[in-house]
């Protein structure tokens, strides 16, 4: 099959692609983040005024669009690059900052390191990303250009080497480039963690000359955002991984199967689809060789389930989303019956990786059974949230602390949730646990597909397992009956306890349900829901205790359990923020003009806790609730 | 809710459009009815039966599909589209307090549109944006670090913007 030209045909393309960016040289580059991350808090506002300002000062400037570069919290973003001079990215931009920038630093040269994040190489007087622990501990292999190309113009991937995997690998044999990707000891980035190159060979290996290969974009754990991230800011580094694994699995089509609720990710593919087709790297005889591949993107309609690999083929052969029973599996027997691989959106974005920089150096990163990198979702209470790039083998303290920089707040850190609803809560003791797939699984929570939220003392654990259950429940196909039902009993038990209405043996039940509903469930969204309450049942009972024996929540967040309270000694008299605030009118002045709380009419809404000025922190939770009478009447 | 005879003939008519650029091969099934959500905003029977004759399967089997999957909705959606994030970050940082607050400012349930069809509100599962909860989306436009009193603000700045034209009277 192979022919050896590939390499030539793609050469020119770049050189081709070189050329037309001359024409950026010896401009000031503006790169704004908007992906949906920078959108959600007025990116595209500032991409306007940062152009009426170049345009009415006259500047030799160019603002593009591009992805996001982990640094969530910190959007919007710019990176400002004026020419003979280190880049500098600001952070927090509004459109008044945006007014200033080109004006102050492009026109009168004072580069305004107040709203400088950090510079992107060494710098007079302002930090780079590497003088932070931060720096330090992350190493960009899939992100690398995440943030810094334009994704929706392909020649700015093109001129960084982009699709060169691509045509290196249809200048070899299927096999050889197979061998190397089982070389590296790649393995699936969604969760489970099957070897890509085993996959790729026992469909490529098959009888049946029809065959598919699927990129899994259905993110849909709650708390994830990596793969919507990848494929906004670097989409052509996702089809190049697709077109590869289609080659060495010999398929003539493949799909992206996105889910719905990304609708800027669909876009962004679409458009690199249409570029990559136009320059005839994706389409008829790929860069002139024989090899011909088609790529359809197909939107997922809502369904949690359908992330899993039989589901998912289900849905799109039209049918409800049910898991089916493996084997065979999808590599044997997939869509409409023909061999199918399917690959998660990270697992295909290290491919065209490690056909450029080699077995070896994938390997060389992270641990010896889980090389390579591991990019996280960081949410919650910490103070950084975002996306972070480490190797495997990172301890998680490390992640919380040094790339996500603690928890926000002054709080206490209690515990970090990871793999979503599979996966489970860790505390404090077991921060040391290295990221990887058997050491997660070994504490109890799993890899999942890299969603981490971090809780803080404020967060009540049985609610966080009531939370997932209540997800899971939802989300069952409902074909299992366990799934359906199980789920649903222990959601039940959950309320119960979270209303102060549990009983002292509804814990035993709910580790009765939890192992019946992972025996008798077909597919890892049933295996894995009881995951939630046995992780924190493991590391956090006491709270259960507190709920059941004492109808107390004591991290005052279960909202039948607790009441809002003023402290008439620290409450100011004479300032209204909190009966401003109340939606509802249930806060008054009494003859003292102190505020007091009408709990009947209260909605336990926390507006009032929010308005009281920090000064006077007079508005406080209190459980259990009838503690507000007992101070009420003074009752010590 | 019940759909007056204009918009049955809407939807029959437009799903017949639909289905004149599709196959009846049964893949394209969810591609089509997520046409048909795009132009109406809903599928309502009409239109299922209309797909069920294209693909010649059972309206039931049409049914199933539309049923089974989040993202498709039975009745029309208000001018106005309300979605809540209700993922796990969002949660934590008081998605349900945030609506509870539209559920209380806009007189309706989750999943209800209200009476003159001005908004709806719906739950969704994660939209990505967790570094900004908690987020609510208005007509796809992503609003994070929601507050109550933010909820407020948005209701009061959309009806400065959208004076109505005379009092409704209730039960219209």
């Amino acid at each position: 099959m192979s022919n050896k030209n590939a390499s030539p045909a793609l050469e020119q393309l770049r050189d081709q692609a070189i050329k037309n960016r001359a024409s950026l040289e010896g401009k000031t580059l503006i790169l704004v983040g908007t992906a949906t991350c920078g959108r959600a808090v007025g990116a595209l506002d500032v991409v306007r005024v940062f152009r009426e300002e170049i345009e009415r000062l006259q500047l030799d400037a160019a603002v593009i669009e591009v992805g996001c570069m982990g640094h969530c919290y910190a959007e919007p973003m710019a990176v400002i690059y004026k020419p003979g001079e280190p880049g500098i990215c600001y952070g927090y931009l509004n459109e008044g900052i945006a007014a200033r920038l080109p004006q102050d630093y492009l026109v009168e040269g004072d580069p305004c390191a107040e709203f400088a994040l950090a510079a992107m190489e060494v710098h007079e007087y302002i930090p780079t990303f590497q003088d932070f622990p931060r720096g330090l501990i992350e190493q960009k292999a899939v992100m690398e250009h995440c943030g810094y190309i334009d994704p929706e113009n392909i020649e700015n991937y093109l001129a960084v080497g982009g699709y060169g995997s691509l045509a290196a690998a249809l200048d070899r044999n299927p096999s050889e480039v197979i061998g190397e990707i089982k070389d590296s000891v790649l393995r699936g980035r969604g969760g489970a963690g099957f070897p890509t190159g085993l996959k790729w060979e026992m469909c490529g290996g098959s009888q049946e000359k029809t065959r598919y290969v699927i990129c899994n974009a259905d993110e849909g754990d709650p708390g994830a955002f990596m793969d919507r991230t990848i494929l906004e800011s670097n989409p052509h580094l996702v089809i190049e991984g697709l077109a590869i694994a289609a080659y060495c699995a010999g398929a003539a089509k493949a799909y992206f199967y996105v889910r719905a609720e990304y609708p800027l990710a669909v876009e962004r593919i679409k458009k690199a689809l249409q570029q990559a087709e136009k320059l005839g790297i994706i389409g008829k005889s790929m860069l002139g060789t024989k090899y011909s591949l088609d790529i359809e993107v197909f939107q997922g309609s809502g369904a949690f389930v359908c992330g899993e690999e039989t589901a998912l083929i289900a849905s799109m052969e039209g049918e409800p989303g049910l898991p089916r029973h493996r084997p065979p599996y999808p590599a044997v027997a997939g869509l409409f019956g023909k061999p199918t691989v399917i690959d998660n959106v990270k697992t295909l974005s290290y491919v065209p990786l490690i056909i450029k920089n080699g077995a070896g150096w994938f390997r060389s990163i992270g641990t010896e059974k889980s090389p390579g990198t591991a990019i996280f979702a960081l949410a919650g209470k910490l103070v950084n949230t975002g996306l972070a790039e480490v190797p495997m083998g990172t301890t998680l303290s490390q992640i919380i602390y040094d790339v996500g920089s603690g928890i926000a707040g002054n709080k206490k850190f209690k515990a970090v949730q990871i793999g979503g609803p599979s996966g489970g809560c860790l505390p404090e003791e077991t921060l040391d646990t290295p990221v990887d797939y058997e050491s997660l699984s070994k504490a109890g929570a799993m890899m999942g597909s890299g969603g981490m939220v971090v809780l803080d003392e404020g967060d009540c654990m049985v609610e966080i397992a009531r939370f997932f259950l209540d997800f899971t429940q939802k989300e069952s196909c409902g074909k299992c009956t366990f799934c359906r039902l199980g789920t649903k009993h222990m959601l039940d038990i959950l309320e119960r306890i979270t209303k102060g209405e549990g009983r002292p043996e509804d814990i035993n039940l709910l580790l009765e349900l939890a192992e019946d509903v992972r025996a008798g469930s077909l597919c890892n969204l049933g295996k894995t829901a009881p995951n939630p309450v046995l992780s924190t049942l493991r590391y956090f009972r006491q709270e259960y205790d507190a709920h059941i024996n004492e109808k107390r929540c004591p991290s005052l967040m279960c909202k039948d359990l607790i009441a809002y309270y003023i402290l008439p000694d620290k409450c100011e008299r004479s300032c209204d923020a909190c009966v401003g605030s109340c939606p509802v009118e249930a806060i008054f002045s009494n003859e003292d003009r102190i505020k007091v709380i009408n709990q009947e009419k209260c909605v336990k809404c926390d507006s009032c806790l929010v308005a009281c000025p920090p000064q006077y922190r007079a508005v406080i939770k209190v459980s259990p609730p009838d503690e507000v009478l007992r101070r009420e009447k003074g009752v010590k | 809710m019940i759909l007056t005879e204009e918009e049955k003939r809407e939807a029959v008519e437009k799903s017949r459009e639909i289905l004149k650029r599709h196959d009846s091969s049964k893949g394209s099934l969810i591609p089509v009815l997520q046409e048909v959500q795009s132009v109406l905003g809903y599928v309502p029977p009409d239109a299922m039966q209309e797909v069920a004759g294209h693909f010649n399967i059972p309206s039931v089997d049409v049914y199933g599909v539309v049923t089974f999957y989040n993202q498709f909705r039975l009745t029309p959606p208000g001018k106005n589209q309300v979605k809540i994030c209700m993922g796990t970050a969002c949660h934590m940082r008081g998605a349900g307090i945030i609506m509870e607050s539209w559920e209380r400012v806009l007189g309706i349930k989750v999943g209800e549109t209200t009476l003159d069809r001005e908004f709806s509100l719906e739950r969704v599962a994660c939209v990505g944006c967790c570094t900004l909860a908690p987020v609510a989306v208005v007509n796809e436009a992503v609003h994070g670090k929601m507050t109550p009193t933010k909820v407020d603000g948005m209701l009061f700045s959309h009806r400065l913007a959208n004076p109505k034209e005379k009092e409704e009277k209730p039960g219209e």
